[in-house]
């Protein structure tokens, strides 16, 4: 029973990382509809930025939870400049192209990162500090779940209630909605849709950028390559809930997360990724819509 | 002008923040020391100052163009006029088939095998042509196909002793048939659900060559095989890399001549069309299922040859050739030369695999460049360096050619 818990909850943990790098696709999706191929790479630069902040700071000599915060601060500001400066650079002059045009270019700008960050800083594996406490009361537990993973999964309990009350009161959420809905229509009713595609971009990459932190704290080593394995993951688990759709993406996350690990705990470790790959392609032939997500009929 | 120059200082200033922290900061965490490269800054910042007049100004020229409507590229002048003269195309031909023959006269056993890694790109780029460029599906896992080629060659070798040329079927038949297979349910898929199906694909398939050990020898790969014989002949290292060189020159124009021939047949006007409007084309009577497994099963058909080829050449192969990367290279042969344009697949994969062998220094900048070139050709030029070139047949009138 306590190895079943433990792969329970390591799949919980597993699959908000997931569910928060997954938001970024599905919103950029749902309003531009395009697979934002480079958002894994977002995610791996906002691990980056937190590390090199971290150790800068940890040099001078801080403490612990300082460089936390402010190692997580900067990862999100300067992952959600980057998902900024792409979207402008590599999708915006590509608004009315054909849609192959804006993957290609995605996929060009996610190799273009990879080696920027490659040859920039390193190939390989940088040892990524342990930010997050142990706490006390996790104590009696902490064999099974330990409080990096509590933190991560209530830090995506949070964001996703937060998310949810943006998108649904405020007034740029509202646009937002809108111009998933109809951009023409948006455009009409004077929603500056350029705007709120960056905004979209800004906060899906922001997200990322804290599971970014947060993947990194867990797993405590980072390359310029986590990307993109976290990428495709995310971006199933996106498929899987029905992109376009907020709540499908974190139950599709959750799913793809029980199910590599309960499949690397009682099948193999071997093939952790390609039960992720498999699920993907049994998703898209049964259900392409996905389990949330509306079957898009086209009129002609 | 003031404010064209304040634009540029903004976006110079604003991606010096940007890669304020990768560029400048690098620390080492093992002895705790920072160091800081402010001349990257300075460089980024010059870099973006001058790159951002270049960009805007393309971007101008883009979305207001100067030249006239009639005003014809000069590819597709070329390409049109030599339609139109079949001697002068028939001379062009001569020319460079000379040249490719006499080639290896000249150059030493490093440069043949340079040229020979291009012919097989080319013809990876000419199979993957079918499918992206042609019909129009976004595959990223088409190294998938290069690597069953690869196994299927190095396996029957190595453990039946199985001969190249008959191989060389097989492997072409098997990636067909895992073309086909991936392709089945795949094809209900909207374009860029297409491309990610087919990069787990791809991806699925190295997991399995890695991980399977009594199947695929695993991460350590197989070694031994055996190189393509020619008519039974004992061949000399040297003679041995002369003869590969000669039959890829035979399958470069034997793949030339059958992708040439495909585009004008009906398979290949059906591709253009379901390209073009999927629900349109099926109105008018072309089977959807069975026109893009047709592009699915030949696009793979010489990923897989050129697998078997490849295998042969280097006698040795592991799950590390077959990643993502290399189908990204491939992608961006086609990309780069031109979506559907044999010509421009050639040049592409001559840029593409010539240009990093012979500028070595540059050689870690490779893929760095590769990325940023897909950008901005998709951004600037997305029909890419050859803009494929349909000949048209135009009727004059009646009079013109009968005189009234």
């Amino acid at each position: 029973m306590d190895y079943f818990l433990e792969l329970f909850l390591g799949g919980l943990t597993r699959g908000s990382i997931y569910a928060l790098i997954a938001l970024g696709y599905t919103m950029v999706y749902g309003i531009v509809q395009l697979i934002n191929f480079a958002h894994g790479e977002i995610y791996m630069i906002g691990a980056f930025t937190a590390l090199i902040v971290a150790s800068v700071l940890t040099i001078l000599g801080l403490n612990s939870v300082a460089i936390l915060v402010i190692a997580t601060a900067a990862a999100i500001v300067y992952s959600s400049a980057y998902g900024y400066t792409v979207e402008k650079i590599a999708y915006k002059p590509l608004r009315n192209a054909p849609r192959l045009s804006p993957l290609i270019s995605a996929i060009g700008m996610s190799i273009f990162l990879q080696n920027y960050v490659l040859l920039a800083q390193t190939s390989d594996f940088l040892p990524f500090p342990r930010l997050i406490p142990e706490f006390a009361f996790m104590e009696p537990v902490s064999h099974i779940f330990s409080s990096a993973e509590l933190v991560i999964v209530a830090t995506t309990m949070i964001v996703m209630v937060l998310l949810t009350l943006f998108i649904k009161f405020t007034n740029i959420g509202k646009a937002m909605r809108a111009t998933a809905q109809d951009k023409t229509m948006a455009l009409l009713i004077g929603i500056d849709v350029d705007r709120v595609i960056s905004v979209t971009f800004i906060i899906g990459s922001s997200l990322a950028a804290l599971g970014g932190v947060l993947i990194a704290n867990h797993i405590g080593q980072i390359n310029f390559y986590i990307g993109f394995i976290a990428g495709i993951k995310a971006f199933t688990a996106a498929v899987l809930g029905g992109i376009g759709s907020i709540p499908g993406a974190v139950l599709g996350a959750l799913i793809l997360g029980w199910t590599e690990s309960f499949a690397t705990g009682y099948v193999s470790s071997d093939y952790e990724d390609v039960f992720a790959f498999a699920l993907l392609v049994l998703i898209l032939i049964f259900r392409p819509a996905g389990l949330l997500g509306k079957a898009e009929t086209k009129k002609v | 002008m003031t404010q064209e120059i304040l634009k540029s200082l903004k976006a110079a200033i604003w991606f010096m923040f940007l890669t304020f922290p990768i560029m400048v900061i690098k620390v080492n965490t093992v002895y705790k020391t920072i160091e800081w490269r402010w001349m990257n800054m300075v460089f980024i910042g010059v870099g973006i100052f001058v790159g951002s007049f270049v960009w805007r100004w393309l971007l101008n020229r883009k979305d207001n163009p100067t030249v006239k409507k009639d005003h014809v590229p000069v590819s597709t002048r070329i390409q049109s006029y030599l339609a139109e003269n079949p001697m002068a195309k028939r001379a062009l031909q001569g020319v460079l088939l000379a040249a490719l023959l006499c080639f290896p006269i000249f150059m030493n056993a490093y440069q043949i095998n340079i040229f020979t890694v291009a012919l097989m790109y080319i013809i990876l780029g000419l199979g993957l042509n079918i499918v992206v460029g042609l019909a129009g599906l976004l595959d990223l896992g088409y190294v998938a196909f290069y690597a069953v080629g690869a196994y299927t060659y190095a396996l029957l070798n190595t453990n039946f002793g199985m001969s190249f040329w008959v191989v060389l079927p097989i492997g072409g038949a098997l990636a067909a048939i895992f073309g086909i297979l991936l392709g089945f349910p795949v094809l209900r898929l909207r374009g860029d659900y297409l491309a990610i199906v087919t990069l787990g694909f791809g991806e699925i398939i190295r997991l399995v060559l890695e991980n399977w050990n009594d199947f695929s020898h695993g991460p350590s790969g197989i070694a031994g095989i055996d190189k393509p014989d020619f008519f039974g002949l004992e061949l000399s290292l040297n003679q041995m890399t002369d003869a590969i060189y000669y039959m890829m020159v035979a399958f470069t124009i034997i793949t030339i001549f059958f992708v040439g021939r495909l585009q004008n047949s009906r398979i290949g006007r059906a591709w253009l069309a379901l390209r073009e409007d999927e629900i349109a084309c099926q109105a008018m009577g072309i089977g959807r299922t069975r026109t893009k497994l047709m592009a699915f099963a030949l696009g793979a058909t010489w990923a897989g040859l050129m697998g078997v080829v490849f295998a042969a050449k280097t006698s040795f192969i592991n799950p590390a050739s077959f990643t993502f990367l290399e189908s990204a290279i491939i992608l961006s042969i086609v990309v780069l030369g031109g979506m559907g344009s044999i010509p421009g697949v050639i040049l592409g994969a001559l840029i593409m695999i010539l240009l990093p062998e012979y500028m070595r220094s540059f050689s870690e900048y490779r893929m760095i460049i590769f990325g940023g070139a897909m950008v901005l050709m998709m951004v600037f030029r997305p029909q890419g360096l050859v803009s494929n070139f349909r000949r048209k047949y135009s009727f004059h009138g009646v009079d013109e050619r009968l005189g009234g």
